[in-house]
């Protein structure tokens, strides 16, 4: 059989009806955020609001600043040792980097899938699901273990390929269910926010289409920001979009957002018609 | 203005003469000159390095042979090294160094360890380039100074340590000591110039080397890993654990034995602070032991013809010994596992 005539069934046949969605809760907002590179400023007093249930898309050329952004949302700006920043992050109205919190459990509640897949090696598919409860202490039964990897996985869109060898170990997957199983693992740990920094940019076509169809499933369960490269892929998956921008070397920093529709079709400021039409970046 | 083609010549054939037969062709590598030059003198090089071990291995295995043909297996279960009285043995010297080169491991590796995880893992920037500095300077330091250090600062203070230790831990045969440790006027010479005091000495030539081993494999644990653990909620510790000790296994294991191979040979230092002693005994708290390097920088300058064949056949051993220690080592660092299985 060909790969054009077969039939591909989607993730969502896989029955997450029959599974609890948790509820969207989680309102992430930046408020006059800066980041720096030791004395490099990258971005400029960026604010942006992220409502529950919606799919928020950060767009923008290389360089402009948007992944910093987004890895200020979960604190892993701060992982590298030159990284600066100022401004606050709001998680339901309380600021994530107020002093007193605990780096770990904020990024227990707002989880993160990178770029290039990154399962741990070492570990099975079903040990990699599961590797974020160990980090945050907390003890399940073993018959509860087998569900929540079930439960995780099919909610990542993976669990019909790999239902049959989950004691295998999570390298071997191809690159695209490699990053399904990374935002399996994501989920496990019951996060109200998914950070997704160019989820897709490594993965062929169809394991993008597996990925954004995922992203389309988990919308309503909680807020995901995604960055991507692909403004098609913006148009597909996302609700509200920003648009980033660093012109001749200032700070990045958004130029437009608002509804992904309005972005893409009537933008209010010339540069994001330029980008969105492909004439730049 | 591309030159004309014409369309209609046909640009593919059919695979006509399937199962005829065809074989791979041989290929010329085609390397310009530049690159066959560097190949060969790579090659010779290493070849050159190959030889250099080779003809050592040989040279101690030839020499030893007049030795191995006198004493046969007595060699190696006489523990009496007495060449007046024709009594000659390596069952001591092999159980001493051994000694030596444990105790060493047992101080030696966890201080290791837990300072590549430092470096790698918890020192902030500017405090690891000078704690590196610092380990590499410990590499630099000659051994004899290390002996001094053991002979005159060091074994003063530990014997109290192993007294301590024949106190509580006596009950065990290797911390024995034959004298009462409870008694007022307790004998300190009875805990001198042990393999417990040439051990510690011998730590600190070893630390900088299992560090070092340690540390450039910590160090390669992949970011992509590292970022997915922290992502998740893990602490350092989690990631540590999860991340740089299954990446780092074989690099503890292999610095480690790289570091037993550096103990097993060393010899200045232990030959300042033990008092040498031809028993065989586990009892490393007890004064008095040997070492093969010892035994043969030690009795090197009087030895008649014989004697050193005996020396060089004792030094044969140990060559093998640490060549195989060294190679198995060295296994284990080069299949570390690298970072690729998270490449796409």
């Amino acid at each position: 059989m060909s790969v054009l005539t077969r039939p591909v069934l989607p993730p969502s046949a896989e029955g997450l009806d029959e599974v609890e969605r948790p509820i969207a809760r989680a309102h992430l907002e930046a408020v006059r955020v800066s980041a720096w590179f030791g004395t490099n400023k990258v971005l400029e007093r960026v604010s942006l609001s992220m409502p529950p249930a919606i799919v928020t898309a950060l767009i923008g050329p290389s360089g402009c600043g948007k992944s910093t952004f987004l890895r200020i949302l979960n604190r892993m700006h701060e992982s590298i040792s030159s990284a600066k920043m100022a401004g606050e992050v709001r998680l339901n109205g309380e600021d994530i980097y107020s002093p007193g919190r605990r780096v770990t459990e904020t990024r227990r509640r707002i989880g993160m899938v990178f770029q290039k897949p990154n399962p741990f090696p070492a570990m099975s598919i079903a040990e990699n699901v599961v590797a974020g409860l160990t980090f945050t202490g907390s003890k399940i039964k073993r018959s509860d273990k087998a569900e929540l990897i079930e439960r995780c996985l099919r909610r990542g869109g993976l669990w019909n390929e790999v239902k049959d060898r989950l004691d295998q170990p999570g390298g071997a997957l191809s690159g695209g269910q490699q990053q399904r199983l990374c935002i399996a693992r994501s989920l496990a740990v019951n996060p109200d926010v998914l950070l997704m920094d160019e989820p897709c940019s490594a993965l062929d076509p169809t394991s993008t289409r597996y990925i954004e169809q995922t992203i389309g499933e988990l919308a309503p369960d909680m807020t995901i920001v995604i960055v991507t490269h692909n403004m098609q892929q913006a148009a597909r998956v996302s609700q509200q979009c920003a648009f980033f921008l660093a012109e001749n070397g200032t700070p990045g920093g958004i130029v437009e957002a608002g509804p992904t529709q309005q972005l893409f079709h009537h933008p209010s400021d010339p540069r994001t018609s330029d980008y969105v039409n492909g004439r730049f970046g | 203005m591309a030159a004309s083609v014409d369309l209609t010549e046909p640009v593919w054939g059919p695979a006509t003469g399937a199962g005829e037969g065809d074989q791979p062709r041989a290929l010329d590598p085609g390397l310009p000159p530049s690159d066959r030059v560097f190949h060969g003198a790579a090659r010779a090089v290493g070849l050159f390095v190959l030889v250099v071990i080779g003809s050592i291995g040989a040279f101690l295995g030839y020499q030893a042979i007049p030795t191995f043909r006198r004493y046969g297996l007595s060699f190696f279960t006489q523990s009496q090294w007495q060449p007046a009285r024709n009594i000659i043995g390596i069952s001591a010297v092999l159980v001493g160094t051994l000694e030596v080169a444990l105790v060493a491991l047992a101080v030696g590796f966890p201080l290791a360890f837990l300072t590549a995880l430092f470096i790698s893992e918890y020192a902030p920037a500017r405090l690891r380039s000078a704690l590196v500095s610092l380990i590499d300077l410990m590499a630099a330091v000659p051994s004899i100074i290390y002996g001094l250090w053991g002979f005159f600062l060091l074994e003063p203070r530990a014997i109290y340590v192993a007294r301590w230790m024949s106190q509580y831990l006596g009950w065990l045969p290797i911390f024995k000591v034959n004298t009462n440790p409870n008694a007022a006027a307790w004998a300190q010479s009875q805990y001198t110039a042990s393999a417990f005091i040439a051990g510690l000495a011998v730590s600190m030539m070893v630390i900088p080397l299992a560090c070092a081993v340690m540390r450039g494999v910590f160090a390669q644990a992949p970011l992509g890993e590292r970022e997915a653990a922290a992502a998740l909620g893990a602490t350092r510790w989690h990631v540590i654990r999860v991340v740089v000790l299954p990446f780092g296994k074989r690099g503890i294991i292999g610095g480690t034995m790289l570091a037993l191979g550096r103990a097993l040979g060393e010899t200045v230092a232990v030959l300042l602070i033990i008092s040498p002693a031809f028993v065989v005994k586990l009892r490393i708290l007890t004064v008095g032991t040997i070492t093969v390097s010892s035994l043969i920088a030690g009795r090197f300058g009087e030895a008649t013809s014989a004697q050193l064949s005996a020396l060089l056949a004792a030094g044969f051993v140990l060559f093998l010994i640490t060549l195989g220690i060294n190679t198995v080592a060295a296994v284990f660092v080069g299949r570390s596992r690298s970072g690729s299985v998270t490449e796409i």
